[in-house]
């Protein structure tokens, strides 16, 4: 018996032909989905009448459980119950130790890729397989809630996942037999979710995020249908259990219980906790019951509102720091949208509201608005809001560079450009006969190539030999919509090519991504300086080069002994500078062997002049 | 000549209509299409025309081309809940046989 939904005017669909598209909010501790149903954007429950599914994946002998199910197990089952895979979805192994112990799972250690699996008892299992299980869930609860297949999902990312990150997202939906329209920023997707895309044709919103375990503040731009990430902060280890945590250790110090805290007795405290924060919410002040010690205390809002007082400032000094990132003032922001169950905490809003001068969007619920925003998207890419041209366009999260001479980062395209994008720039050789190039294509703000994310290394061979400086390889660099980037390489002359096809690949550099963005602000100005030596270090090389390929021609020709001694003294003791000499030394040797070798340039100068005109008539000499 | 909503349909339809944020009803129509000869129209309406028919059931104004009256005279329409799954039904004394998934039929 099919059941039918309220179509916009004319917009009826054949029977089985219907365009359900659903937002997925793919989150770390918890999930969610949400579908446009005859006109209403809800998030779906399941059949307990549970909106949040979390994003726990239990590995039993013959069967996958995932959410409540699968997190009921993860004490006494930890190695086969996964959570938290969203922290590793698009990482290679070497990011895997960087980030610690905060993933307490065995890694298969032979295994061939740069993808991490996790040893279980089906086998290992990748963050993208252990996400796909999760997507297969939600699609099939929106297939049973409308009564039909999917035509397609809108997944939301962080702002700040970078291109790895963003294909191993699209990489699980696939797996989950899903038809992903696009990824969507959480921000964005916020900032949907409360019609702001709507509303005004240009504006500042910032996006405040709260979770459980993590913060992120975004500022957005809006111009003219395309949101744009201006700078995105916050603190991958601070949420709303930090809050109930804040409330266990003023219980254990107000009861008096000293020594020793078994985990069970903590257990007890941080629940007990967690029921006083969501208490306050409402009430201006709650019973603390401690069964186990027979104690029981009152807490009230202002109270607990000193106890959070240093977290929630915490938060606002990311949001000054993201503000002076994104180069504005706080005065520019028109809006701000709460995200994240723990903006609920009344000193949340009320601080939030104070610091930004404005009363922050929070009547939607804040753990769905994320996937709202989603589904509306969604809907609109499905087709189904014909009133609705708005398509919101993905920009690029991350600059895409290339590396020159001396491991420098040369952006080609730089961040958020809205896709799709191409552009190119034109390169040199470095060397007299070189024929080949090596292309490394990296991602990131820094200034050098080993702070940046590398994304690919290829060749372009067959230069045919010319005179450093003088042959043109062109290279572009292109993105498509739907994020897959391709680079080609062109030496104009010959007409010699290369390109190269990028599925990014999953994680070469240390270190976190997502503090790649905030370190190249922090580190801008130690940055400019290793530019700028390293820039001298290649021009060093260069002059060397140079001096090299001269003196071997005709520097015993043109140069008496001394002369010709003086000029390879002044080079050897620049190459032994370049190692360990500061920029301005550097400038200094330079200058100083132009200046000895000023004479010798004179004279090769005059002697290819003379060849060229001698024994020819002034007519025939073209000027 | 009448078609009728349940109550519980009529809720519904407000509830949308409320968040929708404009339209001035229900329409309910069919078209030619479908596993069996022909599929239900349901959509909310920003304009009537002058042809259409209008009903007032349960509070919910209801609009018909004069076409689909024909086949839907009588019809009851209902919300109803089948596990997750949720929406509205037709129970339409004209039709005499339907498609196996209810969403067409014939006359």
């Amino acid at each position: 018996m099919a059941l039918l939904q309220i179509s916009e005017p004319g917009q009826t669909t054949a029977p089985h032909h219907r365009n359900y598209a659903a937002g997925i909010d793919l989150g770390t501790t918890n999930s969610l989905v949400a579908i446009n149903r005859s006109g209403q954007v809800e998030t779906l429950p399941d059949s307990n009448n549970q909106h949040l599914l979390p994003s726990v994946v239990h590995y039993a002998e013959d069967s996958i459980l995932v959410g409540y199910s699968a997190l009921q197990l993860q004490a006494s089952d930890p190695l086969n119950t996964l959570s938290s895979v969203k922290r590793i979805m698009g990482r290679g192994i070497e990011d895997i130790k960087s980030l610690g112990n905060i993933l307490p799972y065995e890694f298969d250690g032979n295994n061939d890729s740069n993808v991490p699996r996790i040893i279980t008892r089906q086998g290992s299992v990748s963050a993208i397989e252990v996400s796909a299980e999760i997507l297969k869930i939600l699609s099939k609860r929106a297939e049973q809630t409308m009564g039909e297949a999917l035509s397609g999902v809108v997944i939301t990312v962080p702002a700040y996942f970078d291109d790895a990150q963003r294909q191993a997202t699209r990489d699980a939906a696939k797996l989950a037999g899903l038809n992903v329209y696009r990824l969507l920023n959480e921000p964005t997707a916020a900032a949907v979710a409360y019609g702001l895309d709507q509303q005004t044709e240009e504006g500042t919103i910032a996006v405040y995020d709260l979770g459980g375990g993590t913060f992120d503040i975004s500022i957005l731009n809006l111009s003219k249908g395309v949101f744009e990430v201006l700078a995105t902060g916050g603190n991958s280890s601070l949420g709303g259990d930090d809050m109930d945590h804040a409330i266990a250790e003023w219980l254990i110090k107000q009861a008096g219980i000293e020594g020793d805290i078994d985990p069970f007795m903590l257990r007890q405290l941080l629940i007990a906790s967690r029921k006083a924060k969501e208490d306050l919410t409402l009430q201006e002040t709650t019973q603390i019951k401690l069964k186990e010690l027979d104690y029981s205390i009152s807490l009230d809002r202002e109270q607990f509102n000193h106890l959070i007082e240093d977290l929630v400032n915490k938060t606002l000094r990311s949001c000054r720091r993201a503000i002076r990132d994104a180069k504005i003032e706080k005065e520019d922001i028109q809006n701000v949208v709460m995200v994240g169950g723990s903006t609920r905490v009344p000193l949340v809003v009320e601080q939030v509201g104070h610091f930004f001068g404005c009363t922050p969007l929070c009547d939607l619920d804040p753990d769905r608005v994320v996937a709202i925003g989603a589904a509306l998207q969604a809907d609109v890419l499905a087709g189904n809001k014909p009133d609705q041209e708005m398509l919101l366009l993905d920009v690029l999260p991350l600059s895409l560079c290339i590396e020159t001479m001396g491991g420098l980062s040369e952006k080609i395209i730089s961040r958020n450009s809205p896709l799709p994008v191409a552009r190119a720039q034109e390169f040199t050789t470095f060397k007299d006969g070189q024929t080949a190039m090596a292309i490394h294509v990296v991602q990131g703000e820094r200034e050098l190539v080993t702070d940046c994310r590398s994304l690919a290394h290829f060749e372009l061979r067959g230069i045919p030999p010319m005179t450093a400086g003088s042959a043109r390889i062109k290279v572009t660099y292109q993105v498509d919509a739907d994020g897959l980037m391709s680079v080609i390489a062109e030496e104009l002359r010959s007409g010699i090519k290369a390109d190269i096809v990028i599925k990014p690949s999953y994680g070469l550099t240390d270190g976190e991504v997502e503090s790649m963005l905030r370190d190249s602000m922090s580190h801008a100005k130690e940055d400019i300086d290793s530019r700028m030596l390293a820039e001298q270090q290649v021009e060093a090389r260069r002059v060397i080069e140079a001096i090299d390929s001269a003196l071997s021609q005709d520097g015993h020709e043109l140069l008496a002994d001394d002369e010709y001694n003086s000029i390879t003294t002044a080079r050897d003791e620049l190459e032994k500078l370049i190692p360990e000499a500061t920029t301005e030394q550097l400038k200094k040797a330079i200058k100083n062997i132009e200046v000895i070798s000023d004479n010798y340039v004179a004279k090769r100068m005059n002697a290819s002049v003379q060849k060229v005109l001698s024994g020819k008539n002034i007519n025939e000499v073209e000027i | 000549m009448a078609i009728n909503l349940t109550e519980v349909a009529a809720d519904r339809v407000k509830s949308f209509l409320q968040s929708r944020g404009k339209g001035i009803g229900l329409r309910i129509g069919i078209k030619t299409t479908g596993c069996s000869g022909m599929a239900y129209v349901l959509e909310f309406v920003d304009e009537v025309d002058d042809t259409d028919e209008v009903f007032e059931s349960q509070g919910v104004k209801v609009i018909v081309d004069p076409k689909s009256l024909v086949y839907l005279d009588g019809t009851k329409v209902d919300f109803a809940k089948d596990g997750l799954n949720e929406g509205f039904q037709f129970i339409n004394p004209n039709a005499k046989d339907e498609c196996g998934c209810g969403e067409s039929f014939t006359v």
